[in-house]
This record gives structure tokens, sequence and C-alpha cells, in this order.
């Protein structure tokens, strides 16, 4: 199929369309907006159903009803209103529920601001809704990987029962590239026996709520059945990219538009004979715990550099319990400003002083 | 790899202008990125695009050191002259600057009164298409017959390519090969 030029968030629409989605409840949102605007009309054509919801918590709690029902359902949001998404992620996870969730992430707390951010690492892969749960996250880094990663993101959800959440952010949301949008396909909402239907006489009764009321014994295996799950989820699910890791002796940790820049980086390094190199996440949880142990095999890692598009570097926590503080590792941040990959080497050069 | 910003006043076009190149680029079977100012930007506030162009994977969408800079308001050269790369294209609507501004003397400064040319073709809305074509003109990356044409398929492909357009863009790839 030719490619077309398309909007990273419009794009990543289009692509939950036609993996099958045909239910979108969402509210406006800074950079999020083109998504809801984009489906407003686009639903239509496809017979599906979008839903200008009156607030974030609306959004989530009508997704929830129509992945009850089985169908493959969106809800997308950015920065503040991903806060209030939480309480519905932790429901989603309680009921074993599978849905997309998109994060188009921005900067800051609180109202924050609309710009360019990646404010949201920790509330994506530790989450911000009480009890035990994960949840998948998966990080694009352009708009053709958006594309891609949404239209498995609904088999993903559906492998396991549970929600799936992407991580990307103003910019990948915000800029225009080539693009191949993959076919589209039907899916029928009666693929799954546990989605909620029509009852005919005589038969049970059928609910979904918190899953531990499944079990006969009163839920007594159901913390066996979730260990089991995320343990699936870590040992199968981790993706990363790594660029250059062979020989480097500084490796750049980055997603997102933040590893776009780093690959910039690793351009003008290289040149001058800076051994740099960059993993770059694509499931911020599992984290690729896989990868990190592969670059500390290679032996050749002095020290990791967590490049993010923040003030405290969220990422970093995961970064040191993935090498268990056998690596050093420091924080590159920005927060006004546009990453930039010249004043990135130039503080490769000052670590390389160090280590 | 070629950058470029566009740069000036909203609702000049100037985002309309970057995605011209940037469809040019694709059917010529390029790596493309066009990113945006978004969010406060409105009507008679500043906006831009920055365009990256390449054979090789682009990398990162952000312009630090553009080969070209469109400019169509001198809030827009404020902004963004130092940026660019030395030897680099800078395109001015002198219609919209002061005759007395001073540029950097290590590039090329093209200064084409886009807003009057564009009243002299009663194509008030044309100020990008002229600057297009100046852009087209001036820089010796581009083709003037390749840029036109891809500016009649971009606009086609639409559904709404204005006759006007080509007048327009014509007279200002004159003006700026006049400077050259």
């Amino acid at each position: 199929m030719a490619k077309v030029l398309m909007k990273g968030n419009e794009a990543l629409a289009e692509s939950c369309l036609r993996a099958g989605c045909r239910f979108f409840s969402g509210y406006p949102i800074t950079p999020q907006t083109e998504i809801l605007e984009y489906l407003c009309w686009r639903m239509d054509e496809v017979g599906g159903d979008c839903v200008q919801t009156e607030s974030e918590l609306a959004g989530v709690n009508m997704l929830l009803g129509a992945a009850a029902g089985g169908m493959r359902a969106l809800t997308t949001t950015a920065g503040p209103g991903f806060s209030l998404k939480q309480e519905g992620i932790s429901y989603l996870c309680g009921s074993d529920l599978p849905a997309v969730i998109v994060d188009v992430q921005r900067i800051g707390c609180a109202l924050g601001d609309i710009f360019m951010g990646q404010g949201d690492y920790w509330q994506l892969t530790r989450g911000g809704g009480h009890g035990d749960y994960r949840t998948i996250v998966l990080a694009p880094e352009s708009v053709q990987e958006s594309v891609d990663l949404a239209y498995g993101a609904f088999d993903l959800a559906e492998k396991y029962r549970h929600p799936v959440l992407i991580a990307t952010d103003a910019t990948i949301g915000q800029m225009i590239e080539p693009v191949e949008l993959p076919p589209m396909i039907e899916h029928d909402v009666d693929t799954y026996d546990w989605a909620l239907k029509p009852r005919e006489e005589g038969e049970p009764q059928r609910a979904i709520w918190n899953r531990y009321w499944d079990w006969e014994d009163g839920g007594r295996k159901y913390p066996a059945y979730c260990l089991e799950k995320y343990n699936k989820m870590e040992a199968e699910e981790q993706r990363w990219e790594c660029v250059q890791t062979e020989d480097a002796e500084i490796v750049m940790v980055a997603y997102g538009t933040s590893a776009r820049v780093a690959k910039s980086a690793i351009a003008i390094a290289r040149k001058e004979g800076i051994k740099l190199g960059l993993l770059r996440p694509i499931t911020l949880w599992p984290f690729p715990q896989k990868a990190f142990d592969e670059l500390e095999a290679g032996g050749k890692v002095k020290a990791i550099l967590d490049v993010e598009r923040n003030i405290l570097g969220q990422m970093k926590d995961d970064i040191v319990l993935a090498t268990g503080n056998r690596i050093p590792v420091e924080f590159y941040g920005e927060y006004w400003d546009n990453m930039n990959e010249f004043k990135i080497v130039e503080y490769v050069k000052e670590m390389l002083g160090r280590y | 790899m070629i950058e470029i910003i566009c740069s000036g006043i909203g609702g000049q076009g100037v985002l309309v202008a970057g995605m011209v190149l940037a469809d040019i680029a694709m059917e010529d079977g390029k790596n493309v990125s066009w990113y945006p100012s978004y969010g406060f930007e409105m009507r008679g506030g500043a906006a831009n695009c920055e365009v990256k162009i390449g054979d090789e994977d682009l990398q990162s969408p952000y312009c630090y050191e553009p080969d070209i800079l469109l400019t169509m308001s001198e809030s827009a050269i404020d902004t963004f002259e130092e940026r660019l790369k030395p030897g680099g294209v800078l395109l001015v609507n002198s219609s919209l600057v002061s005759p007395d501004r001073k540029y950097r003397d290590d590039i090329k400064v093209i200064k084409v009164p886009a807003t009057d040319i564009a009243n002299e073709l009663n194509n008030h809305r044309g100020t990008n298409i002229i600057m297009l074509g100046a852009l087209a003109g001036a820089s010796d990356i581009y083709d003037v017959d390749h840029v036109r044409a891809g500016m009649n398929h971009y606009f086609d492909k639409k559904g709404k390519n204005n006759p006007k357009n080509v007048a327009a863009f014509d007279a200002g790839a004159q003006a700026a090969i006049e400077q050259l």
C-alpha cells in the first residue's frame, strides 16, 4: 500500500479503527484532541460509535462498558486527563477487561503545560489506580510505529484479558510523517466467551465484576492467577531496540521522541569517535530486562545515560533496578526546551571524563 | 539531509508551505518529518513548522541547524535567524520587514515583497505560495519546475487547487532568481 502523510494522532486513530475498534469514548485535551476530532467523523464511516464524554472519568468508564460487551474499545487522553483515567484502569484490571488507553504525554504536574513532555512515566508504569496491577505500556517513537503498535495492541489486550496502554508524546502526536496503514479488519463482539451478551432463557446470569468473585473457593486462588498473568507478560512481552550498543562505552536509554533525538546524538558522537549507543525500550512495562542483561554481559558499558523530557528522570528507577546498581546511571533531562542532540553529546563528553 | 523551517504569523499559510515541501519529498520517495508549533498558536500569533527531508533515517524531528529558513514576518526572523546554518538561505517577506534591518553576513538573504506581490496579483491568500516559489527559485536544492508540479499535485490531491497558485508561485520564483 502506498504511503500517505498523516499526523501521528490521526494515524494512530485510523490504525485502531483498522484493528476493528468500533467504540471510542473520550474528552478533548491538548495534545491529544486530534484523535477525538478524527474519530468524530471517521467512526461514522465504519459503523462505530464515538462519544465525546463529559469528562475523562466518563470516558474510561464507558470504555469499560464497551469492553465488557466484547467490543474493541479505545480511549485517549493526555497529562491531567490521564490522572482521571486511573480509577477506570484499576477497574479494567480488576475485571480482566481488554481495552486500549492512549496517553499523548505532555509536561508537568497539575495543569502542567501543553508542551511536549514525557511527564507520565511513573504513572504509566506504576499505575495511579488502587490495588495490585500492572499494564503493558507500548511506547512508539514515530508515526509509523504508533500505527503498528496500536494495530497490535488490541490483540495483546485480548491475549491477556487486560488493558494495554500506549504512551506517545506531543511531538509524535503532532508531527506528520509518511505512513503505511494496515488492512481494515472487523472484530466480532462474540469472539470471547467471557463477554456479556443477551441471555437466553435458562442460561446462567453473566457478570463482569471483580474477577476473584468468579472463583468458587471465594478467590483463594486469585493471587496465583494474577501472578501467573503478570509473570507471563514479563516473560513474553519485553520489546526493545538496540542501536550501536555492541561496542558502546556510554549507552543512552530513551523512549519515544527522546530516543529519536538520542539516535541523532549517536550520529554526531560516532563521527567524533565517541562510542555511544542507545537502548530504546518499546515496552515501558514490562521493562526490557533481557536487553539490559545482554548489555551487561557484553562488558563494554562504562555508564548509562537516561535521556528523558522531564525534571526527575522518572525512568532512571527502572534502569537502576534492571542493572542492579552494577553500572552507574546518570540522567539528562530537558523541560521547557526540546531535546537537543548537540547538548546530549556535550553531556556524554563530560560523562566520559568521569568513568 | 535538508532541514527547513517555515515561520510567520498564524493565517499566512506557513504550515501549508511546509506541508507542500513534505508532500513533494514523500512523492520523491524520501523520508520526511513535519513538526508544527501547536497549542496556543492562532491567527495573528506566531506559527512555524520544522521540516526534515532525507534519504537516510531522519531521527530527531527538530531542526536546530536549518539549511533554509522561510520567514513571512519580522518576528519569525528574530526567532530563527541565529539557527540558520552558515551559507544557508533566509527568505524574507520584505513587505513586512524594515528595509534597514541588518542580517547575518554568513548567510544568503533573499528579499521578496510577497505581501505586495499578492496584492498586485489580487490573491491575498497566496503570500505563502509566493514565498514557496521564492524558496524554489533561491535554493539550489530545489528545481522550480519540480516544486511547481509538486505544489499542483498536493492541492489537486486535496481537491482544491486555486488556479491563481501558479501565477503566485512563478512571481515568487522570479523575484528570488533575480537576486541570485
